[in-house]
């Protein structure tokens, strides 16, 4: 047995949607983890919970990056591709690198499921994989003997074959297997037989790969190296959780979130539905409107109040967002973005609704934008979301991704003594209180809530005066509001830190982007700078107000490429704050860039240099 | 020095300096009186006080009483309320909605505030018509009704608000009309005692777009209402007529011989929800319309509900510790040399 260093691998793990393939995946992203890897994973999986057996369109995916380096992607392609069923090799094997390998569960490969995938012929007969290293094991059979005797059914059995996948990947990769086998006794501590059952299979996989002499590698992908501190796994949605439960004490006050299940926000109401010991309150309302309205009236009773959702549910606060910013009211709206329009690719991802987010409602409604880029930063999104919202009394957009909410990375542990405070102070004195009378550097109005004596006024949807916050319909009295509320956002600027570039702040090319995009983005530009290239990345966290940043550097490049999972939308608004000729990378196929995109686009771009360009023409992405 | 002299308020004290722009004769205003004076009468806290409403001329209530007050969006008010009480159990939180408002766009808020026993105090205030967008049909007007929207009459068959509310699962549920200040102010004041979801139907006529629509409750109480008295067979016309369940316990009205109510229904305010909505269906023009507390039950609130698991969450797992929950799951430490340990 040869044992082989690798500096890093992507490994994909695909079968139905039944077969436990995320499970599978979250499990060997954290044997990763634990070894000191680095990590990024990128779960893909149908909207259908349970789409009928070995069709197409029901193969769920999780793909992991693992690196004995620092990595910011889940990977361009797969090295290894671990497949369930002829349909999960059928939608998956366009992206293995050629001579990857192919891990086979030729237990699946019957008539029935080949016909399904649309297979004339056994692709491991007819010769059509001889360019990969396949390894074809009946893992369904191996893994109902290895449960011979026990008394589960034939049905319960099949349920546990993604555990002898587990084991074998485990195997390949040298990974210890203490870890893995406590945390399935763990998981199934409700249903000891289902977890005994797993453990066995488990170690089935993993022995089979010791004595079945097909592999005769074991892979090691020595730890990376992290600056020092404490670590933990953590998903884009787990992160915002704790974001916002620990913005909320920064605040000094409690947390109230309202939401309706959709996905996918819905797993930030679960998360923090745990944490009532936090005293936070959460609200599964009756529908988005409920959940929007709810949070104003918490918000409007001095609580830091959230909600969330995706497109199709931030499309129906929009009314109630529009109260908010009238009523200037601190409430944060998470947008855990995925492809659209209408109900559109629910468990993909996309950036399309950034258009949404800035001019999504009706009149004159301007309100801050911020992208969190990965799903640790999550985490400091949402305090600072909640610092804004509260400093200026204003509602948040706060924008993720399907991307960055499912996907992982290790997350250095924040020092929360080093976290600095914001607390929120609500004026109890009636003297010469006017509702509207604002702060003067924020322009926000004081946060007077029920309870206060003496300082009972009334707020509403109506324009309000601007000074008293009586009714007024007088002309002059609603443009000089709606100046105010432009320019209580427009001043956030000066909250805001330096601007996130890497690269030089001249060049040839600027590549600017925003949110999830961000590991792949920043991965393309340090490989072409490498390069000796000219290239820098500028990746912003405000998008309203823009970063005063860019405005300092946008004009130092001869091109500025503009990249984003929509048809341009941020593309649009540098093209009119800026009045550059920015050019578009745009991919909207539900899934993240790749970085070799990212680069082929740029060199395509610079090659064109030093003529002038003057197309405005979108650059393609064929993935 | 007694507190209860200095806290005690005059109806004065609960008029905002806000004039008020509703059509001269609306219902609204004797409305707006009775409930300002029934609760100086109550003695509340202005500071605690907050009236929440939608869109509609009823929604225009909060800007006249000198309490907390939220003009939100159409239909949205029983929400937006929803998420104030939760938080902030302590206040009286009153909601003003209409026809239109509660029933139609804000339909789906009123039926889920309802079912979970939101301690909110509704107030909807039915004139069976869209006043402010002038004068369209709306989901309590009744077959026929001839509206700008319908010139050839309404074809929707009308809600019945208050068989709403009770299948809604509202623990509260009254009926007044807007001119009938000693019956609306005794209501107000049950209700303001009550822990949990009231819904109280205000008859409330709109001089501009539906003048005397409820004339025919109004204008003959002793034949066309009955007058709830818990405990008290359903009577009315001066107590020689009343209501019995028939086959198929369809409701009839009989004659009342010698004082002899023995097969009358008797009006139980905790009653079974079967007798609830048999009184729901007393509507006009074939019944007198009963008029008081049509049904009251006493169950936890949803704010008492989330608050006991606050406090259950607290007491099991000790108040939460923000480093322990950010260190909880697998964590690692990476050492000075750059490896985990």
């Amino acid at each position: 047995m040869e044992t082989k260093h690798l500096d890093r691998v992507v490994i994909r793990f695909a079968g139905d949607s039944g077969d436990g393939m995320q499970l599978t995946g979250t499990e060997f992203a954290k044997a990763a983890a634990e070894a000191g890897n680095d990590i990024s994973t990128f779960p893909d999986f149908p909207a259908e919970i349970r789409a009928p057996a070995g069709s197409l369109f029901g193969v769920s995916g999780f793909q992991l990056h693992f690196s004995s380096s620092e990595i910011h992607t889940p990977g361009d392609a797969p090295d290894v591709l671990v497949c369930m069923n002829p349909a999960a090799l059928k939608t998956n094997l366009k992206d293995l690198v050629d001579s990857g390998t192919l891990i086979i569960n030729t237990g699946a490969f019957i008539e029935a499921n080949l016909k399904k995938a649309g297979y004339q012929a056994n692709p491991l007969e007819d010769g059509s994989l001889d360019k990969y290293k396949v390894h074809a094991v009946d893992i369904s059979h191996l893994t109902n003997t290895a449960l011979d005797g026990t008394d589960l059914s034939t049905k319960e059995k099949g349920r546990s074959k993604n555990f002898f996948a587990l084991g074998l990947v485990f195997w390949m990769y040298g990974r210890e297997t203490e870890g893995e086998i406590r945390r399935i006794y763990q998981q199934f501590a409700k249903k000891p037989g289902f977890g005994e059952a797993n453990v066995k299979v488990f170690k089935a996989g993993y022995h089979y790969g010791e004595t079945a002499e097909v592999f005769q590698t074991v892979y090691k992908v020595p730890p990376a190296t992290f600056a020092p501190g404490m670590y933990r796994n953590i998903t884009g949605n787990e992160a915002i959780a704790l974001g916002l439960v620990v913005g909320a004490e920064l605040a000094g006050k409690k947390l109230f979130y309202s939401g309706y299940p959709i996905t996918p926000a819905s797993s930030i109401l679960h998360s923090l539905a745990k944490y009532k010991n936090f005293g936070t309150l959460t609200f599964q309302a009756e529908d988005e409107i409920a959940a929007m309205g709810a949070a104003l009236g918490a918000a409007y009773g001095g609580s830091i109040a959230v909600t969330a959702s995706s497109g199709p549910g931030i499309a129906l606060k929009g009314e109630a967002m529009g109260l908010g910013v009238m009523t200037e009211l601190p409430v944060v709206i998470l947008n855990i973005q995925r492809g659209g329009p209408s109900t559109g690719l629910p468990t993909k991802t996309e950036q399309s609704d950034l258009s949404q987010s800035l001019f999504g409602r009706n009149g004159e409604s301007p309100l801050p934008v911020l992208a969190a880029k990965s799903p640790g930063d999550t985490f400091y999104c949402a305090i600072e979301a909640v610092k804004i919202a509260t400093r200026y009394m204003v509602p948040v957009i706060l924008l993720s991704d399907g991307y960055i909410a499912n996907g992982s990375e290790p997350w250095p542990l924040p020092n929360l003594a080093t976290l600095p405070r914001f607390d929120v102070i609500h004026r109890t004195d009636p003297t010469g209180y006017f509702v509207y009378q604002r702060d003067e550097r924020t322009l926000a109005r004081s946060w007077v809530i029920p309870g206060t004596p003496g300082l009972e006024h009334r707020i509403g949807g109506i324009e309000k005066d601007a000074l008293t916050g009586n009714i007024s319909y007088a002309p002059e009295n609603h443009e000089k509001q709606t100046k105010i509320r432009q320019e209580k956002v427009d001043r956030i600027a000066q909250d805001i830190g330096e601007l996130d570039l890497s690269g030089g702040e001249s060049g040839d090319v600027l590549i600017v982007g925003w949110g999830g995009t961000y590991g792949a983005l920043r991965q393309a530009q340090q490989a072409l700078s490498q390069q000796g290239k000219k290239v820098s990345h500028a990746h912003l966290r405000w998008l309203s107000p823009l970063e005063p940043g860019l405005a300092k550097i946008i004009h130092n490049f001869k091109t500025v490429i503009v990249a984003e999972l929509n048809m341009g939308q941020l593309r649009a608004v540098i093209r009119d704050k800026f009045l550059v000729d920015a050019q578009g990378l745009n991919k909207i196929q539900g899934q993240p860039f790749k970085v070799r995109e990212i680069t082929a686009a740029v060199d395509k771009q610079l090659e064109s240099l030093p003529t002038a360009s003057t197309s405005s023409s979108h650059i393609q992405v064929n993935a | 020095m007694s507190e209860a002299v200095k806290i005690k308020l005059s109806k004065k004290d609960l008029e905002s300096d806000q004039d008020v722009r509703w059509c001269p004769g609306c219902g609204d205003y004797a409305i707006l009186a009775t409930v300002q004076r029934t609760l100086a009468t109550l003695g509340v806290k202005r500071e605690t006080t907050v009236f929440i409403s939608g869109i509609g001329c009823s929604s225009r209530f909060p800007y006249y009483m000198n309490t907390y007050g939220f003009h939100t969006i159409h239909g949205r008010a029983p929400a937006i309320a929803s998420g104030l009480k939760v938080t902030r159990p302590e206040l009286d939180v009153w909601v003003i909605t209409g026809d239109g408002d509660g029933l139609s766009i804000g339909g789906n808020h009123m039926i889920h505030a309802l079912r979970r026993n939101m301690d909110l105090k509704i107030l909807l205030f039915n004139n069976q018509i869209y006043g402010l967008t002038k004068g369209q049909y709306s989901p309590t007007s009744a077959m026929g009704t001839r509206a700008p929207s319908t010139p050839s009459g309404a074809i929707d068959y009308p809600l019945n608000p208050i068989q709403l509310a009770l299948a809604a699962g509202a623990t509260f549920v009254a009926r007044a009309a807007d001119t009938d200040a000693k019956l609306m102010g005794k209501i107000l004041e049950e209700a303001y005692k009550h822990k949990g979801a009231v819904f109280i139907e205000l008859l409330q006529n709109c001089p501009v777009f539906n003048d005397g629509v409820w004339e025919g409750v109004k204008d003959d109480p002793s034949n066309k209402q009955i007058a709830l008295i818990d405990g008290k067979p359903l009577t009315f016309a001066g107590g020689t007529k009343g209501i019995k369940l028939g086959a198929g316990l369809m409701p009839e009205i009989v004659d009342v011989k010698d004082g002899n109510t023995s097969e009358l229904l008797v009006h139980t305010e905790r009653g079974s929800s079967l007798y609830a909505n048999a009184l729901a269906q007393l509507v006009q023009p074939n019944f007198p319309m009963p008029m008081g507390i049509l049904y009251r039950q006493d169950k936890p609130t949803y704010d008492q509900l989330a608050q006991a698991q606050v406090t259950e969450a607290i007491e099991k797992q000790g108040a939460g510790d923000l480093t322990k929950l950010l260190y909880s799951g697998m964590t690692w430490e990476v050492g000075a040399d750059g490896t985990r340990h």
